[in-house]
């Protein structure tokens, strides 16, 4: 009797388990559903075309227009400078824990990374207020700084934990065989890295841009607080620009409940989905390649 | 040629990693030693006064703390039933690898698109208002896929013929979770909760639409009531007040509070690792 009771939870609570794994599918689902439902409901408004090529986003005008370019391309531009700033220095830091750092240099390096990843992204984007933009206010005689450049240098230190992280696991996991053949036709260590384990870390250190570049797309805060948020067309870093997610920031809180303004926000937000699932899945892709590289 | 090279190396190397190091550094040294002044008792046990010029964050502090509550009380049963699935029952199926792959992709979702999606669900859908419930719950989602990741390495850790010697012994598959494989991978689970819980707590995106407020008359506390949260506070008197200049020695203060609830988060993470290194 009693085994059978014990039995009966046994089973009971694999149930359990088992549906919180199907709930996990159930909330990506969910997230899905509600943006194709609230994009097919905008679009049964404005013209897809007119979203997809419009080069004016001004939903409160009198003809109000839903162009989302200019957002599109502002998060690109930010995203681009941040990833000039963060890849290369992500690179050489990981090149650096992982081949020149001593075992107590790295216990040191390490933790730093992660505290640097902990700082909420509202605390970076107030240093842009406070720091970054005042420093490029004072170069470019600008009045406060706020634009593409100051959301780029944010964005770059948010991305660099994960492209720092990622990397330093591609470089760590190319064997020691490689390093050692190339010892021995006499390169030296710097030659070894750029030419042998740099390379052969290549997919990992894709993936890590990938994940990096991913984190800066979906990034809101930081680009909200230091971009300026100016709706036009963003000519270069040194104007203000207003990114996808600034902008769903920015209105979702004042837009009446399922208005034309209100689909067009999530409208934006599938854009955002897709630009960030694509570079997840790229970055993933590279993952399992170096992966099974390494493997054989 | 190789001379040169050789003598670019370590400027090279050390210039990348101590820029990296040099941007912690100023985060840190420039909210402490602007933040340090605004930082009193008072500061941390009164309510905001004039019109947010003056007084403290008291209430932000506790809600920061109750949201908090409730993204820990949901994502992590939650969460640590779906690693125990995984890792321990879930054949290698494409169900399962479906479910993985939710996983990663729930992971990669920006957390405004969180924020839209507690908003049409918690908010609008389930009728909760935006309340502490609703951004709770809306952080308990964001926060999921890490508690999931992280626990599922904690149980892969704990070696098979642990589980096998529970069975051996006569114990049914959950009593041998329940009994053996949890308490052995605790440390390990308990470490990844609080970084989540960490990150949970410094979000500001998510609660944007789903409950944060400016101001709230009378005390935080009721489930179904708008709540003052630390990082939407700092971001409002950062951007939003009308007069930025003058309460920006509070702005300090809250950022340095908040980083310093973050950081203590953290250390304490870091100290279970660490103690929990040494056990084995």
């Amino acid at each position: 009797m009693k085994t059978l009771a014990r039995e009966r939870y046994d089973r009971l609570f694999k149930l359990l388990f088992r549906t919180t794994g199907l709930m996990v599918i159930a909330i990506l689902g969910g997230i899905f559903l509600m943006l194709l439902w609230n994009t097919i409901a905008f679009f049964l408004h404005v013209n897809p075309w007119d979203f997809i090529t419009g080069t004016q986003w001004n939903p409160s005008g009198s003809s109000a227009s839903y162009g989302i370019l200019p957002l599109v391309v502002s998060t690109s531009l930010v995203t681009l400078g941040a990833m000039l700033i963060a890849v290369p220095l992500g690179i050489g830091t990981a090149a650096f824990i992982s081949e020149y750092a001593g075992r107590r240099l790295k216990n040191i390096l390490k933790p730093t990374i992660e505290m640097l990843a902990a700082v909420p992204s509202v605390a970076i984007g107030f240093l842009g207020i406070v720091i970054v933009g005042p420093g490029i206010a004072k170069l470019t005689g600008q009045s406060n700084g706020l634009n593409a450049l100051n959301g780029a240098i944010l964005l770059a230190v948010m991305a660099l934990p994960t492209i720092i992280t990622v990397a330093e696991d591609a470089i760590n996991a190319v064997p020691k065989s490689y390093r050692e053949a190339s010892y021995g036709v006499g390169a030296n260590r710097w030659q070894t890295l750029i030419r042998v384990t740099i390379p052969a870390a290549a997919p990992g250190i894709i993936a890590a841009v990938m994940l990096g570049v991913g984190r800066a797309i979906g990034e809101t805060m930081t680009v909200l607080m230091a971009t300026g948020n100016v709706s036009a067309f963003p000519k270069g870093f040194f104007d203000s620009v207003r990114t996808m997610t600034a902008t769903i920031a920015i209105e979702m809180g004042e837009v009446p409940y399922q208005t034309t303004h209100y689909f067009a926000l999530f409208a934006i937000a599938s854009v955002l989905f897709i630009m960030t699932l694509v570079a997840n899945i790229v970055g993933e892709y590279f993952v399992n390649r170096f992966r099974k590289y390494h493997a054989a | 040629m190789k001379k040169l090279t050789s003598l670019l190396e370590w400027p090279v190397l050390i210039f990348c990693t101590a820029t990296v190091c040099f941007f912690l550094g100023v985060i840190i040294t420039d909210l402490v030693g602007k933040g340090w002044s605004a930082l009193s008792w008072e500061f941390i046990t009164s309510r905001p006064a004039d019109g947010m010029t003056k007084g403290g964050i008291l209430p932000a502090i506790l809600g920061t703390v109750l949201i908090t509550l409730i993204t820990a009380l949901f994502a992590v049963p939650f969460g640590i039933c779906c690693a125990v699935y995984l890792n321990e029952y879930a054949k290698d199926t494409w169900l399962t690898r479906l479910i993985r792959a939710c996983i990663r992709n729930l992971s990669g979702v920006p957390s405004i698109i969180y924020g839209l999606f507690g908003l049409a669900l918690f908010v609008q859908g389930l009728r909760l208002g935006t309340s502490v419930l609703s951004a709770g719950l809306t952080l308990g989602l964001l926060s999921l896929p890490y508690v999931i990741t992280t626990t599922e390495e904690a149980l892969r850790r704990i070696p098979a013929s642990m589980r096998e010697a529970a069975l051996g012994v006569g114990a049914t598959q959950f009593e041998s979770i329940r009994d053996v494989v949890l308490p052995s991978a605790l440390p390990g689970i308990l470490t990844g909760v609080v970084l989540t819980l960490s990150r949970a707590a410094g979000e500001t995106a998510p609660i944007l639409f789903t409950g944060a407020a400016f101001y709230i008359n009378g005390t935080s506390g009721y489930l179904n009531q708008e709540f003052m949260a630390l990082p939407y506070h700092l971001y409002m008197l950062s951007t939003q007040h009308q007069a930025i200049e003058e309460v920006r020695p509070l702005a300090y203060g809250t950022a340095l509070i908040l980083l310093m609830v973050i950081f203590l988060l953290n250390l304490t993470a870091f100290y279970i690792r660490y103690k929990h290194r040494n056990d084995d």
